[in-house]
């Protein structure tokens, strides 16, 4: 194998691995806040029991995040050289701006939520808690915004080769970021959510009758219900916009080998490269057309007008076909455990399993979205600008070959290691006596019962 | 644009003063969580909690100048970055697994079931330890101007060896700062081990530079700049002998001068890094590649430096309120 191919192998599996993290760091951080305002406003302790237990998966997610993040910085500059030289007056400030407003915020007041709460005012603790949720989230802004760019560049001029930036405001909010960033808010929103309320649900399924489970089973679920039909709705948004500036792009999503009017939506097919046609096809007559241009006879170019020029297309394909089969999954069981949360205030037994089951969904339909996104991309690097080829790196390939065995070997070990020890806080929790009987008294005084709210 | 004003050199002479400013911070704060797990000791597991407790709240934003500081390199001066990188691509990945393992082990250690949480402070210690010794490695032949020849790697290997001790130094001092009673002795003891092997080690690599490169023996040596460059070793040698007989003296019943060997360290750190950054200046890579060289767009970095003029003061005014916060000797460590 020779570097070119090494590099894109290890980009995609230090990429894959750190992804895995922030989609839930982002949205738990915000549920954090949310847990914790709740127990300023209402003295209930049971928020606290939750923000406690949760806080502690937040800090192992945390670190996974940083240290796979601190790798993710090396290498654009290790293995995608062509890229810095050729891009790297739009990447660097972009790269640059997230260090300084969003690292920093988040690593620093990330030792007060943890540690400090009874060194400092409980507001500050709160109010740590709120920066810690911010920087999670400006973060994901201006990775985003970088990335959006490389699909829809727009804002700089080329001269020799190189890229120059012109107006930043058009670089940074470029035609695909809102999209993009609304859906990857969204997708972490519903990965945090399917997360809690799995690992809830298994600790009720070992026999956990607190209160604390049955309260963040219940939000959690509620809250994932009414984030995915907005993820869905945002997803159908960013393919049309898809559509307008990277055809090719949805042709492979859709299977469509050939320009047509009243293309039908392929629920199954198996894409063939060599013959330029699908087999085994399960289709809905006329319903691409009629999502992506909203007339049931409505034109879509096919891949046959990108000749050499379009992405790999099975991976694609079948990649798109994951996220919106899990997309569905999660808003079947977001409604009905809603359903049943709302009228029994208990999942019955095998919706919790089906939750439990549930709990990593999140992660395999955003590495299936990115792999959409990103796959679908190529040749190129950044759209119509730069292939991915001329920004490889002059490294050799024994080395390459070194480190991706070394980052591999690393990853399976710490992604085994991580959901093990989540597993292990939950079955520990269920032994452990939350509430203080002095804390349940005071509870009794305020006569508030959280499992209403 | 704002900083329309500022000539292209200017500009490099700013990014490179912050790269510095990150990189020196980078190495005495991280400097000093590192020190402290080289040092964790395998056999006393008290002893391990402590340690761990006493860096528990900062870790995360020292190593955060790292990324500051490769990122700025990367897009202030994107050419040396690339030869630097792909120089120094296998100690580099070394140093990331290191990083890997032990911001990782960190977390595990305090969830794992007892059993294994030995693994886990081993997989700390000996992170850091790898970490170390890939960043002195690296620093040693970026000094020689990225040459890979025997006597190039035998200086690296020196460096990996010398800053290991700086660290560890830094961290015993940092110990004595934050611990008590036991701990805090057996920090003493390691301080003034710590400091024989740093004060020969700063010996050793001074000297070893001076066969590196024409310019910089002639910067030290004969220019009338001499005088005044000697200064910041002689210095140096005042500090560390000071801390010597400080460190004699401790453990005062009382607690007083606790701070001063941190201090100490902390002063030493920066007049090294001083001696180095006046020694290759105007190089960003020694002998080999100028500022002037390796410098990008004008117009990016001034896009860049508005933020960095904005944000830099606030990271360092939380940075400093967190240090307030969390003053004094270190508590176990329990989350909420
Ligand atoms: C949508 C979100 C997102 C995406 C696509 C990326 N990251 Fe990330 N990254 C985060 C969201 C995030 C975060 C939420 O801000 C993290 C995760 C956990 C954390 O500590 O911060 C983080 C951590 C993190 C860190 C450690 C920060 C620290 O020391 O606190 C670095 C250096 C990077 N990332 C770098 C990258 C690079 C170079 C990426 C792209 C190629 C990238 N990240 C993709
Ligand atoms: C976070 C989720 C992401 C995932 C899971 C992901 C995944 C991938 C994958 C699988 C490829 C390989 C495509 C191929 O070679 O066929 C790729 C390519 C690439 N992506 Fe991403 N990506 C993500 C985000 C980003 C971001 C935020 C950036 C930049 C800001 C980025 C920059 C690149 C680059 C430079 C390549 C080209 C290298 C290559 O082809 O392997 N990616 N990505
Ligand atoms: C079920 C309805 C969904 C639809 C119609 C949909 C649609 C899309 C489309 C068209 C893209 C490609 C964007 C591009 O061309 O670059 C995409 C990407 C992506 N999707 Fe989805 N999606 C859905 C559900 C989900 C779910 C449930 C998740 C995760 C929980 C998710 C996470 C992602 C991520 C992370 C990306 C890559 C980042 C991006 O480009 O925004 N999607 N989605």
């Amino acid at each position: 194998m020779d570097a070119f191919i090494l590099s894109r192998l290890q980009f995609a599996l230090n990429i894959s691995f750190h992804i895995l993290f922030p989609t839930i760091t982002i949205a738990l951080g915000w549920y954090l806040f949310y847990f914790k305002l709740r127990s300023n406003i209402s003295g209930h302790p049971v928020w606290m029991r939750m923000y406690r237990f949760w806080v502690r998966v937040f800090a192992l997610t945390f670190a996974l995040g940083v240290v796979s993040g601190v790798t993710m910085s090396f290498q654009f500059g290790t293995n995608w050289p062509g890229f810095m030289e050729k891009a790297g007056n739009v990447a660097g400030p972009l790269l640059g701006y997230e260090v300084l407003t969003a690292f920093f915020l988040e690593a620093t007041f990330l030792g007060i939520m943890l540690f400090g709460i009874r060194r400092v005012p409980n507001w500050l603790h709160t109010l740590a808690t709120l920066i810690v949720a911010f920087g999670t989230t400006v973060s994901a802004f201006w990775i985003l915004s970088l990335n959006s760019w490389m699909h829809t560049p727009q804002g700089h001029e080329i001269v020799d080769g190189v890229i120059y930036a012109r107006d930043w405001s058009e670089i940074i909010f470029n035609p695909s970021f809102s999209y993009r960033f609304a859906h990857m808010l969204l997708a972490s929103g519903l990965t945090a959510s399917f997360l809690i309320a799995g690992l809830s649900a298994y600790r009720i399924f070992r026999g956990d009758d607190k209160i604390a489970p049955r309260l963040a089973l219940k939000t959690a679920t509620y809250t994932a219900a009414v984030l995915i039909p907005l993820q869905i709705y945002a997803g159908d948004l960013h393919g049309l916009n898809t559509l307008e500036h990277q055809p090719q792009k949805v042709a492979a999503m859709e299977g469509i080998w050939e320009t047509e009017q009243g293309a039908p939506l392929l629920l199954f097919a198996i894409p063939d490269e060599e013959s330029k046609t699908n087999h085994l096809e399960i289709g809905i007559p006329r319903g691409a057309s009629l999502i992506l241009t909203h007339s049931l006879d409505g034109e879509i170019k096919g891949l046959n007008e990108f000749e050499g020029e379009h992405p790999p297309v099975a991976p694609v394909f079948f990649a798109f076909r994951v996220m919106v089969a899990i997309g569905l999954l999660m808003l079947a069981c977001a409604w009905l455990g809603s359903f049943y949360l709302y009228r029994n205030g208990t999942l019955p037994g095998w919706l919790n399993k089906v939750f439990m089951g549930m709990s990593f969904s999140g992660w395999i339909a955003t590495l299936a979205g990115w792999y959409v996104t990103e796959i679908g991309r190529q040749p190129y690097l950044v759209y119509g600008v730069m292939k991915t080829q001329d920004a490889v790196t002059g490294l050799p390939a024994g080395n390459v070959a070194f480190s991706f065995a070394l980052y591999a070997i690393t990853y399976a070990v710490l992604l085994f290691a991580y959901m093990a020890t989540l597993t292990l806080m939950c079955r520990r929790s269920v032994e452990i006596e939350e509430i203080t009987s002095e804390e349940r008294e005071k509870a009794k005084a305020t006569k508030i019962s959280p499992l209403g709210a | 644009m704002p900083f329309e004003s500022l000539s292209i050199e200017t500009l490099g002479d700013i990014y490179i003063g912050l790269l510095a400013l990150a990189i020196l911070l980078y190495a005495i704060l991280d400097g000093y969580d590192l020190g402290v797990g080289v040092l964790l000791p395998p056999r006393e597991e008290a002893f391990r909690d402590d340690m761990i407790a006493s860096i528990g709240p900062y870790w995360d934003a020292n190593e955060t100048w790292l990324v500051l500081a490769v990122g700025l390199l990367l897009f202030a001066f994107p050419d040396a970055h690339s030869v630097i990188l792909q120089t120094l691509y296998l100690p580099a990945t070394l140093m990331l697994l290191g990083l890997i393992l032990r911001g990782v082990s960190f977390d595990f250690r305090a969830k794992v079931a007892q059993v294994k949480k030995r693994r886990w402070d081993l997989s700390f210690k000996y992170g850091s330890l790898l970490t170390t010794l890939a960043q002195g490695y690296m620093l040693g032949i970026w000094v020689t101007g990225l040459r890979t020849d025997w006597w190039a790697q035998g200086f690296a290997l020196l460096a990996a060896f010398g800053l290991t001790a700086a660290y560890a130094f830094i961290g015993s001092c940092w110990l004595i700062l934050k611990s008590e009673s036991a701990l805090q002795e057996k920090a003493i003891y390691w301080a003034r081990r710590g400091l024989v092997v740093l004060s020969i080690g700063i010996i050793a690599v001074s000297i070893a530079n001076l066969t590196l490169h024409e310019n910089v023996r002639e910067l030290w040596l004969t220019s009338h700049w001499g005088f005044v460059l000697m200064a910041i070793p002689i210095a140096c040698f005042c500090l560390l002998s000071f801390c010597g007989v400080i460190l004699k003296r401790m453990p005062a019943t009382n607690g007083k001068g606790e701070k001063l060997p941190f201090m100490i360290a902390m002063t030493v750190f920066i007049l090294c890094f001083t001696a180095f950054g006046l020694s290759y200046y105007p190089f960003v890579v020694p002998g080999q590649m100028t500022i002037a060289d390796a410098i990008s767009d004008a117009n990016s970095l001034r896009f860049l430096l508005v933020g960095a003029v904005i944000v830099v003061p606030c990271i360092l005014a939380y940075t400093f309120m967190v240090y307030r916060i969390f003053a004094g000797k270190a508590e176990k460590l329990t989350y909420y």
